[in-house]
């Protein structure tokens, strides 16, 4: 008789044992990623101002900043990240089998997201609503002029099913034309094959500097849906959820409280108890969450303030000039509100 | 191994251990138990993922509303159907790609296949360049090609090509007239099924006659009238109960007749040209396993050059042809899910892209993609065997 | 008798018979009908032909670095040349290109010994092309080791990762083929069927749902904590795919091995795998190599299917690549370039077959 299949019984007892013998108890992610020494982080596959790679394979974009926020609270250095690019359908796959410690990528918070998917949305990076880029030889000024039109979509997102949800509700009819990246979406809209591209309307800013004639093509005024994008982490590790939330938190604090990059070192001295709280000089906050006491000046200091970050990724000081409008502090006339460092 | 020659049996009893039928039965256990082994693992992991991350399990989304709109449907569907519909929807649209691919690529390999074998030089040159341009460039690159190069160069829908002007090609796609069927249409299938069975009859009958007498009719073109000529005739004599609706620009889209969307031409050219090209190779090699003594025979009875083909050369061949060809058809099939690139609505497209984005759920959605296709691989290969049987009898 | 010692001469072929005008009518215009079908197939060439040629060679641009130098009608081949680093090489790191350098050289070396008839001591470069230079390519590509820097894998792409798709799959694919042929020849049932069930398995659905399944599912099957890169998620699901098609091309190369051969090595007391390893196999490889580099083809085809799954092969690159703004509109060049690359590899690999197929069938073919 053979020796073959005893080979083959060798082979699988031993993976059978290896991963039987791998299988340990969850450790929590603080602990793996100090021992890895980078926090793992998933983005986008390129969407510029939130996550792209600049002409240097650098990675920019405000979900980018997010990351950096995360490693400077954690390891006091806000390089040390490992970017993971993923589209849309691998992304919570990656998250919930650990191969990314926090997404940040432009994901809309939704109740099936939160619940059923075993994640946590740890907090709102930027304030969306979806919206409608037509060419202006249309000659169309809103988007109740579009029954019947052809409409480019990404696979898999919400915008997808709120554009049906709308076209349903105005009972109007259009043929929904999908693609997997945004780059196939809006190369379908170039090449005429739809006469709309639907998306977050700051993707559609990011989108329309990437086509050929931007001038050609105009954002309708219409938003038809809520689209709170943000970080999101897996559950069951309330540290690690403390820590990506808290350094959302601490960005939006920052500026509030009048803290930037260039400043934050004279700030050491301020007078003010919650400029002295932030930035842990009369109190250790960090060590709730298994931090230093540091840990929001590292990120101010090395990723700057929430003002900072947006302007330099999506606002008047990059490509895609989108107003702060809603994003804007509370006090400021937006709805961005973070709790109070106490 | 049964080759081995059995051991003489006086002597000591041998060890167990160098009995081979009790050691095979031991192998066969441990290799069970190694496969279970891995099974469990794989499924307690699973197990321990899906609940420690709080993933919802289980095929109940299939009754949850979809929500998303799908372009191309076969059947009644809206955002607001289930996601076990879009599963069908799915299903049939890649059953369509695959049909339609399947009747292409064979008739350009045979067109092709037998053009490579012409005495013509210049002719088989051509069908020679042909197989090896095509079958040596990835598919999924062809598709991008036809799709992004050439679908993509196609006029807007103002600027519609049109023929006739009543079918009319843009980047939209390829708008053709579509038939409204009134009462008393019913009699037009009647009428081509009649003809269908005819047909069979008659060449049944052709055959018989043949045998006995030597005398034949050309059975097939009369075949071929009888299917085109019945439904025509009646059409004609029942007053044309059908109306075509042509389809017109109306606001940003044609509207009305046919609708073929380029995702779905894209598709449908760049399979049925990939796989043409190796059911070329096929028929080549089939009718070359032909020995050329069966040729010079038959030539030296006198047959004229296509009955030679026709009654000695390819019944033979197909028994050389039809095994690989089936596993061609596969291929398309199979590969008609690379349609998910292009965004066709396909069953890897909507169901295991699309609905496995919106609910999550993995495991299920590409366990049922992946029963799906073995289904459709076991049908195939089974109807496949069975033919083969019936061709294969023919042998003596 | 003899009258005449001396040969006769030999006299040319009748003047109709020999030369081009003879041969044209011999090869092009036999017939009315073979005239028509010559004339429409020139009409179709010149059809074909004299755009492509006035497109891509007569009117093209060919020197440039930016979208500007592209004045002309034809094909702007000056997007490929601004783009051919990164259509080899991904993105990367342009310091440490030579590391990739050096590995194509070694492959290229150990393939064109082992390709090449006359060259001696086969054996020992397929045992270091098998099993020594994965090692190497390993080491040198990813780093880590003897001071080289870590290059992470989502930098690999363009023609670069391709090979190592194919490559890997292949000489991981091989040895599972063939146990999974030798277990589908076995007489133990269980193994069989197991055999069996695997292979059917695997070749029955699509890659793409494979590489779906490797790159969604594979994580949720791993014990909590441990992730696999993606690319080698991606190579487990192409090896499992491939290890089925190379089954039944083993399969096939053993069937071809006529019984008495193993029944003679039985009779003279070998064991299973001696009969296998000694006998069988060596006999059967050598009739599997045109089928085995066939499967090579079609996987090597096959890889460009990865980017669905957003790894960058060369197909994957080039149409990121086309996405670029500052490039827009040169889609027909990218995949001419790429069919082109992809072409010159699998149509010399699918000459090497059929040569090899000739060398192996030396029977009485007409």
């Amino acid at each position: 008789m053979s020796y073959k299949n005893n080979k083959l019984v060798m082979l699988t007892s031993v993976a059978a044992l290896v991963l039987g013998a791998s299988a340990t108890t969850q450790a929590a992610t603080l602990d793996d990623t100090r021992e890895r020494g980078v926090v793992q982080c998933g983005v986008s596959d390129g969407l510029p101002g939130f996550s792209a790679p600049d002409d240097q394979g650098e990675w920019q974009g405000i979900d980018v900043e997010v990351c950096r926020a995360v490693a400077a609270a954690v390891f006091g250095d806000a390089e040390a990240v490992r970017y993971v690019p993923l589209n849309a359908v691998e992304r919570f796959t990656a998250l919930q089998s650990g191969e990314v410690d926090v997404l940040s990528r432009n994901t809309t918070w939704t109740t099936t997201r939160d619940t059923t998917l075993g994640l946590n949305f740890a907090g709102v990076t930027f304030y969306d609503g979806q919206g409608f880029m037509v060419s202006k030889d249309l000659g169309v000024s809103s988007v109740e002029e579009l029954d019947g039109a052809a409409i480019c979509i990404q696979a898999g997102t919400t915008t997808e099913l709120n554009v049906a949800d709308y076209f349903r509700a105005h009972d109007m009819q259009f043929d929904p034309i999908v693609f997997d990246t945004s780059e196939q979406t809006v190369g379908g809209f170039e090449a005429g094959r739809c006469d709309v591209l639907t998306s977050d309307t700051s993707q559609l800013a990011a989108l329309r500097i990437q086509l050929s004639d931007p001038d050609n093509a105009m954002i309708l005024p219409e938003v038809i849906s809520k689209e709170p994008l943000g970080p999101v982490v897996r559950q069951g590790d309330d540290q690690w959820f403390n820590i990506v939330k808290w350094s959302l938190f601490a960005m939006l604090n920052a500026e509030e409280l009048g803290i930037s990059s260039d400043n934050v070192d004279e700030m050491l001295n301020s007078e003010n108890p919650n400029v002295a709280r932030l930035l842990g000089q009369d109190s250790n906050f960090g060590e709730g969450m298994g931090l230093s006491a540091d840990w929001a000046y590292n990120i101010i200091s090395q990723v700057g303030n929430y003002a900072e970050i947006y302007d330099r990724n999506v606002g008047m000081d990059s490509p895609l000039q989108i107003e702060r409008g809603i994003n804007e502090l509370w006090n400021n006339g937006g709805i961005q509100y973070a709790p109070p460092v106490r | 191994m049964s080759a081995r020659p059995k051991v003489p049996t006086q002597g000591p009893k041998p060890p167990f251990w160098r009995d081979p039928a009790k050691r095979a039965l031991v192998f066969q256990l441990l290799l069970v138990a190694g496969v279970a082994a891995f099974l469990l693992t794989i499924i307690g992991n699973t197990q321990a993922n899906l609940a420690a991350r709080g993933i919802t399990t289980g095929f109940g989304f299939l009754n949850d509303t979809a929500g998303f709109g799908i372009v191309q449907t076969l059947i009644d569907y809206s955002s607001q159907s289930t996601y076990g519909r879009t599963f069908v929807v799915g299903l049939l649209n890649t059953l369509l790609v695959g049909g339609l691919g399947v009747l292409a690529a064979t008739i350009v390999g045979f067109i092709v296949g037998i053009a490579r074998l012409s005495p013509n030089w210049l002719i088989s040159r051509l069908a020679n360049g042909y197989i090896e341009i095509f079958r040596n460039i990835p598919l999924l690159l062809q598709i991008f090609f036809w799709y992004f190069a050439v679908l993509r160069a196609m006029p807007s829908a103002r600027d519609s090509m049109s023929f006739g002007e009543v079918i009319f090609l843009n980047v939209r796609g390829l708008y053709l007239p579509q038939p409204l069927f009134e009462s008393g249409f019913g009699l037009i299938p009647l009428a081509f099924v009649v003809a269908i069975v005819a047909s069979i009859a008659l060449t049944i009958w052709n055959k018989r006659r043949h045998e006995a007498t030597g005398k034949r009719l050309p059975a097939g073109w009369i075949s071929l009238a009888l299917i085109v000529g019945l439904p025509l005739g009646v059409l004609v004599v029942t007053g044309v109960p059908v109306t075509w609706e042509v389809p017109e620009l109306r606001g940003f889209n044609f509207r009305g007749g046919i609708t073929v969307i380029p995702e779905f031409l894209a598709l449908w050219l760049a399979l049925s040209i990939y796989t043409a090209s190796f059911i070329a190779e096929i028929v080549r090699s089939g009718i070359q396993a032909i020995s050329h003594g069966q040729t010079e025979a038959a030539q030296a009875l006198s047959l004229p050059q296509g009955l030679v083909l026709r009654l000695v050369v390819i019944p033979q061949a197909l028994r050389v042809i039809i095994p690989p060809l089936t596993s061609q058809y596969l291929n398309l099939i199979k590969n008609s899910s690379l349609a998910t690139a292009i965004g066709y609505p396909d069953l890897v497209s909507v169901f295991a892209g699309t609905t496995l984005n919106q609910t999550g759920q993995a495991i299920e959605v590409i366990a049922m993609t992946m029963a799906v296709y073995l289904t459709i691989s076991l049908l195939v290969s089974m109807f496949m065997n069975w033919f083969n049987a019936r061709v294969a009898l023919v042998e003596r | 008798m003899i009258h005449n010692r001396t040969m006769i001469e030999a006299r040319p072929a009748p003047s109709g018979t020999i030369g081009p005008i003879a041969w044209l009518r011999a090869n092009l215009f036999s017939g009315p009908i073979n005239s028509i079908f010559t004339l429409l197939g020139l009409y179709l060439l010149y059809v074909l032909l004299m755009p492509t040629i006035q497109w891509a060679l007569i009117n093209a641009d060919w020197i440039g670095t930016s979208r500007e130098d592209c004045s002309r009608t034809g094909a702007c081949w000056v997007f490929i040349n601004a783009r051919i680093g990164q259509f080899i090489y991904g993105l990367y790191p342009g310091s440490e290109i030579w590391r990739v350098n050096l590995t194509f050289v070694t492959f290229a070396a150990l393939i064109a010994w082992l390709a090449i008839p006359r060259l001696p001591f086969k054996h020992w470069v397929a045992a270091v092309a098998l099993l020594g230079f994965p090692l190497f390519a390993y080491f040198l590509l990813y780093g880590g080791h003897f001071g080289l820097d870590v290059v992470e894998t989502h930098r690999w792409g363009g023609l670069m990762l391709t090979l190592v798709l194919a490559v890997v799959g292949m000489v991981a694919a091989l040895p599972i083929g063939v146990l999974l042929a030798l277990g589908r020849r076995s007489h133990m049932p269980i193994v069989k069927s197991f055999c069996v069930v695997f292979i059917e398995f695997w070749r029955g659905v699509p890659l793409i749902t494979v590489l779906f399944m490797a790159s969604v599912m594979l994580p949720l099957f791993m014990p909590t904590g441990v992730s696999v890169d993606r690319l080698v998620r991606a190579l487990i699901g192409i090896t499992l795919f491939q290890s089925a098609y190379m089954a039944e091309v083993v399969r096939g190369g053993l069937q071809a091995i006529p019984r008495g051969q193993e029944e003679a090595a039985a009779a003279l007391g070998m064991n299973y795998w001696k009969r296998m390893g000694l006998i069988v196999l060596p006999q059967a490889l050598k009739m599997m190599i045109p089928g085995i580099v066939n499967t090579f083809i079609s996987l090597f085809k096959d890889t460009t299917l990865v980017m669905i799954i957003g790894l960058f092969d060369l197909l994957g690159i080039v149409q990121a690549a086309l996405s670029d703004s500052r490039w827009l509109g040169f889609s027909l060049e990218g995949y001419i370039f790429a069919g082109l690359m992809f072409w010159i590899f699998c149509f010399s690999m699918s000459r090497y077959s059929q040569y090899l197929e000739r060398k192996l069938h030396t029977g009485h073919k007409r």
